[in-house]
């Protein structure tokens, strides 16, 4: 294998892969044959027992084909010592998978001792990946997994297999145990930390929405793995290869059509902001002078605290600590315009602070962002499948001219 | 004579009987615990192998420890052979069985991350599974021990070693005025090297299971 930068993943191709076991009369997997980009975030998505996680799990050989190929990086991995390949191949999986006699640190190094790193990097290392999956080193290190909880497991379990920088990555439903709203931040940190990696990403889920959210790819499998639809998300969800992915794309597609959208994508306006620090006041004079009728207070650390307007204040008695409302949710920019959809709607002021990677205060999204944008997404694919229907029309069109054209020819050589 | 007067008197001898009691026993045990975490680590992860281990090393259990020595003896002699032969197959069954139960009760989804993560089988072994079996695998040794405690004691029937010998000349001269004393002191004796033997392992538990799974 290549010896491949930090920060980039590798390309993988399936040929033919195929798993038979002894005495089933159909293969499990059957003859998947597929191509997925150095860097790119593929998601495999079906029903239970579709095959898809067989699949996953013959990448890095934990489960053997009985056919087929497997090639990263263009180097033949089917047949060289599965120990070695899998060492350059991370793997997570549902609830972490962590062992419970080490603790996270030594759950983390585990990699990288194996491969025969010194102590210093090892321990270098486990600092910043428990810092890079959003957990405080110093708290963090020495506690054993059942001190943490499923969410933070679900963290040092990416963090172990991301330990020796391996260029791929293969997820197996690591979020199908999390309850949903640690899920919905899991996904976030993946995101964010897949952008600043640029790791080759597989990842198993039954969840659509999820694949739609985590995806640069996605293969939606049927019964044996075959292949239904190997495409872009957007493209699946206005245009699916049949009933089966229609099936499971299921209903509402304007609606998860917004989980293909990050906040980062759409404006983000401002908002003025004070902190604890700012005299009373200057904080009137930037209500006044800003003309919104309120103004976000920050806490010690710039992170989003409360909402104050005019009449907390004068309510409150000029007292900081009494004034305004708790800001009860905040997105990052990394969130989807669903989640922000969501924090807006339930927000009685019709607006959500957006945060930075340390809760820190970056800006505002509000109803009327959201609206413009949700319209020209919508637009914007009404006239990309337009001009697909057109394309298809044209093609149809010039193969039946060709067939009359090859009909009158026939005709002429006869 | 009172029992009190009698350990005053023949306390060297009772000593030394403890000592080789205890010796006898300890090192059984570590062979016992060699062998039966051997036998469970090559057998577990075949059902019928695993299977076949436990029910050998239970039937051998059930044979009376008088008669196993007396089985012994005429293929390796009296004195010590037949009682390290006899206590270490006796110490056998509750190592093996806690050694495949906990092994095979290891979560599949440890031993896939392990294996997915890159580890060879031996590493595998050796850092993942018997560190989470270890509890009861020493559960197992435990109940080795005190088992070992009592049958060592039939031990002096084939001249070997320890505070059987006591119980024995007790035995053999029913009537003397000695003759409960020294039943007495042996059985005690035995006890007593249990009850160590027993906080001694609490302590090794305790120094040797990990925290993470500390119950």
């Amino acid at each position: 294998m290549a010896e491949t930068s930090g920060t980039s993943g590798a390309s993988i191709e399936l040929e033919h892969l195929t798993k038979r076991y002894p005495g089933a009369a159909e293969p499990a997997v059957d003859s998947v044959s597929m191509e997925i980009k150095a860097g790119e975030t593929v998601i495999f998505v079906g029903p239970s027992g579709c095959g898809k996680s067989t699949t996953l799990k013959m990448i890095n050989r934990l489960i053997e084909p009985t056919g087929g190929r497997i090639r990263i990086n263009g180097e033949d991995v089917t047949d060289i010592d599965p120990v070695r390949l899998r060492r350059k191949v991370g793997y997570a999986i549902q609830s972490a998978g962590l062992f419970p006699h080490m603790t996270v640190a030594q759950n983390i190094a585990l990699v990288p001792r194996m491969i025969g790193w010194g102590k210093g990097r090892i321990g270098d290392r486990v600092e910043e990946l428990l810092d890079l999956v959003g957990l405080d080193p110093g708290e963090f290190h020495g506690r054993y997994p059942r001190q943490l909880s499923g969410g933070q497991q679900q963290r040092v379990g990416v963090a172990r297999a991301l330990a020796a920088d391996p260029p791929v990555l293969l997820m197996d439903e690591p979020f199908g145990a999390v309850d949903p709203i640690t899920r919905d931040h899991l996904q976030d940190e993946l995101i964010r930390l897949q952008r600043e990696l640029h790791k080759t990403i597989v990842f198993v889920t039954h969840d659509f929405d999820e694949a739609i959210k985590l995806g640069d790819r996605i293969a939606v499998l049927r019964e044996r793995s075959h292949i239904a639809q190997f495409d872009t998300p957007e493209a699946i969800l206005t245009n699916p290869a049949d009933d089966f992915v229609s099936g499971f794309v299921g209903a509402g597609a304007a609606l998860k059509r917004l989980s293909l959208t990050r906040v980062r994508d759409v404006e983000i306006t401002g908002c003025p902001t004070v902190t604890f620090d700012d005299p009373l006041q200057e904080i009137f004079n930037k209500l006044r002078s800003s003309g919104t009728h309120e103004v976000l207070l920050l806490d010690g650390r710039g992170r989003p605290y409360k909402w104050l307007r005019r009449g907390d204040m004068m309510r409150a008695k000029g007292s900081l600590a009494r004034a305004g409302t708790p800001v009860s949710d905040t997105v990052t920019r990394d969130a989807t315009l669903r989640d922000a959809l969501e924090a807006v709607l339930t927000d009685n002021a019709g607006r959500v602070a957006v945060t930075g990677r340390h809760g820190e205060y970056t800006g505002v999204v509000d109803m009327e962002t959201l609206m413009n944008s949700v319209h020209e997404l919508l637009e914007a694919d009404r006239l990309e499948a337009m001009e697909h229907q057109h394309e298809l029309e044209e093609i149809r069109a010039d193969r039946t001219h060709a067939e009359q054209e090859g009909a009158v020819g026939g005709g002429r050589t006869a | 004579m009172t029992f009190w007067e009698y350990l005053g008197s023949r306390h060297q001898q009772l000593l030394a009987d403890a000592y080789q009691h205890a010796s006898a026993v300890f090192q059984c045990m570590v062979v016992a615990t060699v062998i039966g975490v051997l036998i469970g680590v090559v057998t577990y992860r075949s059902e019928w192998a695993g299977n076949l281990a436990t029910t050998t090393t239970s039937t051998l259990l059930t044979i009376p420890s008088l008669a196993m020595i007396g089985l012994l003896i005429p293929g390796v002699g009296l004195g010590v052979p037949p009682t390290v032969i006899a206590l270490t197959l006796y110490g056998l069954l509750p190592i093996v069985r806690n050694a495949i139960v906990g092994l095979r009760g290891v979560d599949p989804a440890l031993v896939d991350a392990a294996t997915g993560i890159g580890m060879s089988w031996v590493t595998r072994l050796v850092r993942v599974e018997l560190p989470l079996a270890w509890p009861p695998i020493l559960t197992g040794i435990r109940v080795s021990t005190q088992m070992l405690m009592g049958i060592a004691a039939i031990a002096a029937y084939a001249s070997g070693p320890g505070l059987g010998n006591e119980i024995f000349r007790g035995i053999a001269s029913l009537g003397s005025k000695n003759a409960l004393n020294q039943v007495l002191a042996g059985t005690l004796g035995i006890v007593v090297l249990a009850l160590l033997f027993d906080a001694a392992y609490v302590l090794i538990g305790r120094l040797t299971i990990p925290r993470g799974i500390r119950g």
